[in-house]
Formats: structure tokens, C-alpha cells, sequence
């Protein structure tokens, strides 16, 4: 299938484009801590054979190290037209200023944790727009969402404002969690959006327990539920996966699939290469979306969420996807677990962004300056968010007792620490 | 008021519950068809159906969390374990979600969720089933701990916790499904949470307690009483809230403490207890203040070993006299 899809002339990127690249090579450069690069061949390349066998109903894939075309190894072969049926010109336009947003975002708040106004872990999005943007826009504003602790650019997404959610970085009293939850932990209730959970698989039975209020109540909701490949290997997800398949729940279960969990690499971490598949252990629809991909994403997070809401059924989805940056914004971009070309190679041929621009350019729905209006547009909301979040007021002394408890109307001593409240 | 079971006081205060708020549900292994494990459920599926009295497979982390979500939006679930023992497979669930939802949204998520089942010792379950695990759930800031050594404090108690907007654990002791007590009949009986009670009133010493080990406390209690020993038993009933003014007041009434609990000593509750009293009735004691807990070992499994791990009346007796220099 590799073949068969369309390969993006070379040479022929504009100069924004490339700007633009210029621009998250800086963010990305800031957040390597200088690991030098090793030379040192993948270790999945030995580790692992290429053949995948599917002889019978007990086999399955064999681990195997992705071949460059990895992330579209299950898409169909759509016309341009077909890639974009079923969105209007206006969502298409906004999900390009919703990816620009989140990328521009995410290189402004790179640059606040090198000044300092940042702390703790902080870990960026940059290269994985495609996958929330595509995958929100598949559902209703009446959905939710929840997801790990990679979540700045899922929090922007359901419709948050960058302000408050900078505020939160700089963990200030606006912050959407009042500066108590801060990069791992943002909430918006009124818009559905569950957080923000920074235990590796810890969100994924909460998010079980949603999708169950949902049947509960009868209401026809959809529950989005974000974690990483690393997640797929707790024992929260397979529990959560049998009950959401054994009840019928309407949860879509997206695995953001970007190969690494910190350092080790799927191949190392999985006897089954193939995590769609995992699904079939579950009696679940199991699909791969191609996550630099932002029509894909659409198209795959589509299906599962009409289904859900039709028939109360989960899916399971893997989006195959790519960080441009470090773990965190205290780890390498690049070192002893994956070489400087390979991200070279992601970010010139794989860019989400780019990827997109190029369909809407050929589309004719979005034009090169059009393109720069929108950048420059998602540039100053991220430089604004950055000044609301410097004017907004820390916590209070006080507020370090607020919130640990609901109901503190209750007899008796809730707090041991044998301290006067502030 | 009716003479019932402990087991009997927490069927009718589920069933209470669940009437009155059709956002409570009961969720956990064998619940439902199978009446419970120790029959606290029964008949309550026939009476609410499934969605709402819900048998789950064997997957403890994966139920805890689905409660702990679908309290996230609303729901009121009240999640069984079997025996505490098993609660720590979802120990993640109730610490990392539950404990702190709240806190980490800045106050957007209250968790208005019940963990509740049997914990303690029974009878030669050995190690991994004879755990009391109370001081480990009273540890996190976040959890409310509701520890009913009586069938009216079970049935009180726990309609109090279901209808609480904060995740609670309510312990059970495993022993005790089966002693019957006096019950208020009435619908709106509930208990406040932080509420302690005197259960004997004495001059001499205080022995400080809580859920299975008030009636231990109570036996030795009567055996002093013969010695002309006037033991007063304070039964916590919650140990978060901890109801701090009654523990005080009955050190200042005695001057003289035994704390007996079903735990290990380290870090137990007997060891916040302490922390406590030394820090605020220094003056008020004649003695030091000695514990009564179980021995600081696995449960092992021989009867007579098993004797010898768990708190006594006699041990309880033992620690009161030498406080009391006899
Ligand atoms: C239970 C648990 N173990 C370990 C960690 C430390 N940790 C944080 S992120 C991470 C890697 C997770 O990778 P993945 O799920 O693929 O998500 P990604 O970071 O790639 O988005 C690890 C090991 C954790 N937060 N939780
Ligand atoms: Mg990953």
C-alpha cells in the first residue's frame, strides 16, 4: 500500500512551510538538553524480524520495525475529493487554525520553561496535532474528552482558552485548575473535559467509568479517551477494554501511537507489534489511523464515534503518529533511542501541518496567504496567552486548603498537620 | 427500633439509598446474582435491576476506576470489595484518581463515591486475606475513612457516606456481619461523619478504638471492672474526620491511654493517635501511652500463631495495667 500513495514532491515546499519548520526546529532545540547523537543503529532493527505472519486465527503479527511509510500502512487509497467529504470548507479551515494553534502554543510555552515560568514535567505536543484536531472534530461539543498528561494541545482543542491554559502552566490562580494541577492536570467541566492524568493507563478506566454514566443515563454522549502507546501494555487498559466490550459502552479508546514511551521504543515493549489488533483479545472493532494525518484521523474517529452513539459500542483506534520533541521538555529530542535523522525525516516529510496545507492548497479551500494570515493569527493568541498567564495573580496562601475535601461540613478534624489554615 | 444484623443494618441502608437517589449504584464481584459475597446485597438486584446492582468480572483496578469516572459526572456509586485485601489492586484508582480529583481540577470534580467490605482477620485466612488496611486509606488527604463497630453505627454510618460528596471508605469487619444490635428503624436515621462515641463509660483509663476491636475493647473492659478498673472505650467510629475533642476530653477525664488496633504498629492508626495526644494533652498525662495492635508480622496461618498475631483481651488488659502501674 505504501507505493500506491502519493509521494509529495520534493524541493517544491514554501517558503512558510519551511519557516514554519524553522520555528519548531527552535522549539525543539530548546528542549534538548544536549544529548549528543549516537550513531548507534535502532535497536529495533536487530530485535525484530520483518515478516509479519497472519496464517489462521492464531496468529499474529510478528514484532517488526516500521517501515517508513509505517503511519499510512493501513489507509485506504482516497481521492482528494473522498479525503474530504463529509467537512465543510469552514471546519476544514478550522482545523488547520486549530493545528496551528496548538503548534504555535506549544512553542511558546517551550520557550516560557526555558525562561523558568514553567516548572515540573512539561511535555509538548509538536508533530501530534493531527491527531486531537481530527479526532475532535469527529465529535460534539456534548462529548468528552480525557486523556494522559501530553494534553496542552487536547485542552485547547475542546475549546479552552489559551490563556487560561498558559495561566495553568505558569500555575496561577486562573489557571483552569487554579494553578493546583498545572501541564499534567487541566479540567474544564463545562466543556466536558475530564483531565489531564499523569499515571501511565490511569485515565483509561476513569474514562470507562464516564462511557458507564453515559448507558446509565441514557444519554446518546460519546466518550473520547486519549492515552499513549505505552498505556496499552497496564493491566487498566485490558480491564477497561473487556468491560467497555462486555457492556457495550460508548467509548472510543485512541491510542496515540508515536512509537516511543520516553526511551523505549514500541518494538521493545510489545510481544504484539500491531495494537489495533489488541482489540480483537476484547471482541472490539480494532482500526489504524494514519496520524499525520488530519482527514484520517476524521475519517477513522468518525466511524467509531457514530457507532458509539448509534449502537453503544467501543472501538479501539491507533493512530499512528510521531513527536518532533523530547519526552518532556528536560529529555533529549534525540540520543541512544532514536537517531537525529529519523526526526529530521518526520519533520521534512511527515509534518502534520505541512501534510494538511499541501491538501487544502490543492483543494483550493486555503491559499499561501491565507495560510500565513492564519499563522500569524495563531501566533498572537499564543504570544497574548503568554501575557495573560504573566498578569494573572498566583494562588493565594489560603487556597493551599480549598478543594482537598467537598464537604468539609462534617464533625471532627479532616487535616493532621497540626498547622493554622492560612 | 429492631434487633437486625450488622449485615442486615447495611443491606437496609443500601437499599434506603438507592430509593431515595437514583444516582446510586452498587457495583462489585458476585453483588448481584450471587447476593454478595458475604449476603450485605441481598435481594437487591431483584429490587433495582442491573445497571444498577452490577457483577463485575474479577478486574478490581478496572471497577474502581469506572466508579471513580462515573463519579466524575454525577453518579453516586458505592463500589464493594470483596475484602479490603483485594482493594489494593486498585489502589492506584483510589489514590491517584479518587484521593485527588478534586484538588488537581481546583474544585471542578467533587468524587462523591463509597468504597465499602469487610476487612480484618477472620479465621486462619492466613496472610494475604487477614489485612486491616484502614491506616493505609487514612493516610491520603482526599479520603474520608468510616471504620462502624455496631449494626446502628453500619446502618447510620453508611447512609451518611453515600449521601457524602467526598470519596469514602467504610470498613466492615469481616467478624462482625453477624452480631445484632438496636437499630432506629427510621428512614432518615444517619450518623455524622467525625462523630466518636464513649461505648462504656470509666474513670481510670482510656482505651481508644475503632471498628471489630470496640468489642475487644468492651471484653476487657468488663474484665477489668471485676479488678475494680473503671476502663472507659471510646469507639471512633471515623478516623477521617478524626473526632479530635472527644479524644482529648477523654484523655483529660482518665489521664491515663491504651490505643488498641486491628493493624500493624508501623505508621498505624495507634501511631497518629499518639502523635496527637502527645501534642495536645502532654500535661494531661500520668502515663505513657502504650498500644495494643497486631503483632508486626504477616498474619501466619496455625491457629495458635494466629492467637498469638492478633489483639486480645488479655494483651488489652496487660497494657492497661502497667499504665496504671499495677
Ligand atoms: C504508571 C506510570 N509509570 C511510569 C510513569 C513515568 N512515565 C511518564 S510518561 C512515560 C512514558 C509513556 O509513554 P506513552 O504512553 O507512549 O506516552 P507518550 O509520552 O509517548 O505520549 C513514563 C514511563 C508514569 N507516569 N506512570
Ligand atoms: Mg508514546
Amino acid at each position: 500500500m505504501a507505493e500506491s500513495t502519493k509521494k509529495k514532491k520534493k524541493g517544491g515546499r514554501k517558503k512558510s512551510d519551511a519557516e514554519m519548520e524553522v520555528k519548531a526546529e527552535e522549539a525543539s532545540e530548546q528542549a534538548d538538553v544536549s544529548e549528543e547523537t549516537t550513531d548507534q543503529e535502532a535497536i529495533a532493527a536487530e530485535s525484530a524480524g520483518d515478516e509479519t505472519t497472519d496464517e489462521g486465527d492464531n496468529q499474529v503479527a510478528a514484532p517488526k520495525r516500521p517501515d517508513p511509510d509505517w503511519q499510512k500502512a493501513e489507509k485506504p487509497d482516497l481521492s482528494l475529493d473522498e479525503r474530504l467529504q463529509g467537512l465543510e470548507e469552514d471546519q476544514l479551515r478550522q482545523m488547520m487554525k486549530d493545528m496551528l494553534l496548538a503548534r504555535r502554543f506549544e512553542e511558546k510555552a517551550a520557550e516560557a520553561y526555558a525562561l523558568g515560568k514553567i516548572g515540573g514535567f512539561c511535555h509538548l505536543y509538536i508533530g501530534q496535532e493531527a491527531v486531537v484536531t481530527g479526532a475532535v472534530h469527529a465529535q460534539t461539543p456534548d462529548d468528552y474528552v480525557m486523556t494522559a498528561y501530553r494534553e496542552h494541545a487536547h485542552a485547547l482543542q475542546v475549546g479552552m482558552e489559551p490563556g487560561v491554559v498558559m495561566a495553568e502552566l505558569f500555575g496561577k490562580e486562573t489557571g483552569c485548575s487554579r494553578g493546583k494541577g498545572g501541564s499534567m492536570h487541566m479540567f474544564d467541566k463545562e466543556r466536558n473535559y475530564l483531565g489531564g492524568h499523569g499515571i501511565v493507563g490511569g485515565q483509561v478506566p476513569l474514562a470507562l467509568g464516564v462511557a458507564w454514566a453515559i448507558k446509565y443515563r441514557k444519554e446518546e454522549r460519546v466518550m473520547q479517551v486519549y492515552m499513549g502507546e505505552a498505556a496499552v501494555n497496564q493491566g487498566a487498559f485490558h480491564e477497561s477494554l473487556n468491560m467497555a466490550a462486555l457492556w457495550g459502552l460508548p467509548v472510543v479508546f485512541i491510542v496515540e501511537n508515536n512509537r516511543f514511551g520516553m526511551g523505549t521504543a514500541w518494538e521493545r515493549a510489545s510481544s504484539l507489534y500491531d495494537i489495533s489488533q489488541k482489540s480483537k483479545a476484547y471482541a472490539m472493532p480494532g482500526r489504524v489511523a494514519d496520524g499525520m494525518d488530519v482527514l484520517d484521523m476524521y475519517r477513522v474517529t468518525k466511524e467509531a464515534v457514530d457507532r458509539a452513539r448509534e449502537d453503544s459500542g467501543p472501538t479501539l483506534i491507533e493512530a499512528r503518529t510521531y513527536r518532533f520533541v523530547g519526552h518532556s521538555m528536560s529529555d533529549p529530542v534525540h540520543g541512544v533511542y532514536r537517531t537525529k535523522e529519523d526526526v529530521e525525516e518526520h519533520k521534512e516529510q511527515k509534518d502534520p501541518i505541512r501534510l494538511f496545507a499541501d491538501v487544502l492548497d490543492e483543494a483550493g479551500i486555503v491559499s499561501q496567504e491565507e495560510l500565513e494570515e492564519m499563522d500569524d493569527e495563531a501566533k498572537r493568541i499564543s504570544a497574548e496567552s503568554v501575557e495573560f498567564a504573566d498578569e494573572a495573580p498566583d494562588p493565594e496562601p489560603s487556597a493551599l486548603y480549598e478543594d482537598v475535601y467537598a464537604n468539609e461540613d462534617v464533625n471532627g478534624r479532616l487535616y493532621f498537620d497540626g498547622r493554622e489554615r492560612p | 427500633m429492631a434487633e437486625i444484623t450488622y449485615r442486615e443494618a447495611l443491606n437496609q441502608a443500601l437499599a434506603e439509598e438507592m430509593e431515595r437517589d437514583p444516582d446510586v449504584f452498587l457495583m462489585g464481584e458476585e453483588v448481584g446474582v450471587y447476593n454478595g459475597a458475604y449476603k450485605v446485597s441481598k435481594g437487591l438486584l431483584d429490587r433495582f435491576g442491573e445497571m444498577r446492582v452490577v457483577d463485575t468480572p474479577i478486574t478490581e483496578l478496572g471497577f474502581t476506576g469506572l466508579g471513580v469516572g462515573s463519579a466524575m459526572v454525577g453518579l453516586r456509586p458505592v463500589i464493594e470489595f470483596m475484602t479490603y485485601n483485594f482493594s489494593i489492586l486498585a489502589f492506584d484508582q483510589v489514590v491517584n484518581s479518587a484521593a485527588k480529583l478534586l484538588s488537581m481540577s481546583g474544585g471542578q470534580f467533587p468524587i462523591p463515591i463509597t468504597f465499602r467490605g469487610p476487612t480484618g482477620a477472620a479465621l486462619q485466612l492466613s496472610a494475604q486475606h487477614s489485612q486491616a488496611l484502614e491506616a493505609m486509606y487514612a493516610h491520603f488527604p482526599g479520603i474520608k475513612v468510616v471504620v462502624p463497630g455496631t449494626p446502628a453505627d453500619a446502618k447510620g454510618l453508611l447512609k451518611t457516606s453515600i449521601r457524602d460528596d467526598d470519596p469514602v471508605a467504610f470498613f466492615e469487619g469481616e467478624m462482625l456481619y453477624n452480631i445484632k444490635g438496636e437499630v432506629p428503624e427510621d428512614e432518615d436515621f444517619t450518623i455524622p461523619l467525625g462523630v466518636a462515641e464513649v461505648k462504656n463509660e470509666g474513670s481510670d483509663v482510656s482505651i481508644i478504638t475503632h471498628g471489630k476491636m470496640v468489642h475487644v475493647a468492651l471484653q476487657a473492659a468488663g474484665k477489668l471492672a471485676e479488678d475494680e478498673v473503671s476502663a472507659e472505650v471510646l469507639d471512633l467510629r471515623c478516623l477521617r474526620p478524626l473526632d479530635t475533642d472527644a479524644i482529648l476530653a477523654t484523655v483529660a477525664k482518665t489521664n491515663r491511654v491504651v490505643i488498641l488496633e486491628e493493624g500493624w504498629p508501623y505508621g498505624g492508626i495507634s501511631t497518629t493517635l499518639t502523635t496527637l495526644i502527645q501534642e495536645e494533652a502532654f500535661d494531661h498525662l500520668d502515663a505513657p501511652i502504650l498500644r495494643v495492635t497486631q503483632a508486626d508480622v504477616p498474619m501466619p496461618y496455625a491457629k495458635g500463631l494466629e492467637k498469638l498475631a492478633k489483639p486480645s483481651v488479655e494483651r488489652v488488659v496487660e497494657q492497661v495495667n502497667k499504665v496504671l502501674y499495677r
